[in-house]
């Protein structure tokens, strides 16, 4: 269970940057989350919830935008997304492809003021 | 009570960047000190500490090594370790279910790194939390025991698909608790066509040379490219 980690940084980054732009309440934080980078969507609802408790961020709504996995192909020579990131074969060429360029995301895109 | 207009403030930032920033820094001290460093991950059970102690065993005449045991409450492993006669210290993470770079760094406290060739950070027993965060190793081992699953792969892809490497342990166990090698090297294929699959043994006599053989080239590879580099 890393998630409450996870959300601690979260409002922590968060938590500084609202201080920056001057806002005492943020109603929505945007983050973009890969199918590779481990984190389950639902405990870190549930850890944010907890970890932001007492900070800008307590009424903070989390909208996830999910990044599926993307590989080089070298076969294709371009980047291809998996539908399935249990198997990592190019979707065009059906050639095993192993270099991950998108899908381990972990980011904190913006934040949103009432 | 004010009525300001709903705004938007942009951050675009690595939840975990600070990690990446202090693993990044680790990366270039290690290389500049001329260690080579292996993350070993697994779930709990599946052989690190009985791996790493018959690695460090073998390897002690050739190379200077030490290890970093990440545990969550006990320094078993660091004294199972230890017999070994290679440089080890504990990590004891508490609740944490994964190292990260700064406690990884704090622990280095005291060693001189150009005293060492190889240095081991054996990760908590986890499958999921340990793949997101960066150490500076310069390479990351999965472990899969022949005692647990071989769909484990498929379950746990974030790890298995980073993994530079992915071990067999417990090889000596393969027949009497059934394990199917072939579906497991398949399940591993499906998510990570690249790694190399080493099956190894921490008990069998000779039962670790493939991965020692491994480790030895790629010891030598970043030592030549060091040299090269100036």
């Amino acid at each position: 269970m890393h998630e409450l980690s996870i959300a601690h940084n979260i409002v922590n980054i968060a938590s500084t940057a609202a201080a920056e732009a001057g806002a005492e309440e943020i109603s929505v934080v945007h983050l973009r989350i890969g199918a590779l980078a481990g984190v389950v969507a639902d405990a870190l609802r549930f850890s944010f919830a907890i970890a932001a408790e007492g900070t800008p961020l307590a009424n903070a709504e989390l909208i996830i935008e999910e990044v599926p996995v993307t590989v080089f192909c070298p076969t294709c020579n371009t980047e291809v997304t998996l539908p399935n990131p249990r198997l990592f074969r190019c979707p065009q060429c059906g050639q095993p492809s192993g270099q991950i360029v998108h899908g381990r995301e972990l980011e904190l895109v913006a934040l949103e003021t009432p | 009570m004010s009525y300001e207009a709903k705004r938007l403030i942009e951050i675009r930032q690595g939840v975990l960047s600070k990690n990446d920033q202090l693993a990044a820094e680790l990366r270039s001290r290690f290389h500049a000190a001329g260690v080579f460093v292996v993350n070993l991950l697994s779930s709990p059970g599946a052989g690190k500490t009985s791996l790493l102690e018959a690695t460090m065993r073998a390897l002690l005449a050739e190379y200077r090594v030490a290890a970093l045991v990440g545990d969550l409450a006990t320094d078993n492993d660091a004294r199972r370790l230890a017999r070994s006669g290679g440089l080890v210290r504990q990590i004891q993470t508490g609740d944490m279910c994964h190292l990260e770079a700064d406690i990884v760094a704090r622990h280095l406290e005291g060693w001189d790194l150009h005293e060492l060739d190889l240095l081991f950070i054996e990760n908590v027993g986890n499958l999921v939390c340990p793949s997101g965060y960066d150490l500076g190793e310069a390479t990351r081992v999965v472990l899969l025991s022949t005692t647990e699953g071989e769909d484990k792969p498929l379950k746990y892809p974030s790890t298995f698909a980073t993994a530079d490497a992915v071990l067999l342990t417990k090889m000596d166990l393969a027949e009497p608790v059934g394990f199917d090698r072939a579906q497991a090297e398949a399940n591993i294929r499906a998510v990570n066509p690249l790694a190399p699959i080493i099956a190894t043994s921490a008990r069998r006599e000779g039962g670790l040379d493939e991965w020692l053989a491994w480790l030895r080239e790629r010891v030598t590879m970043q030592k030549e490219q060091r040299r090269s580099s100036g």
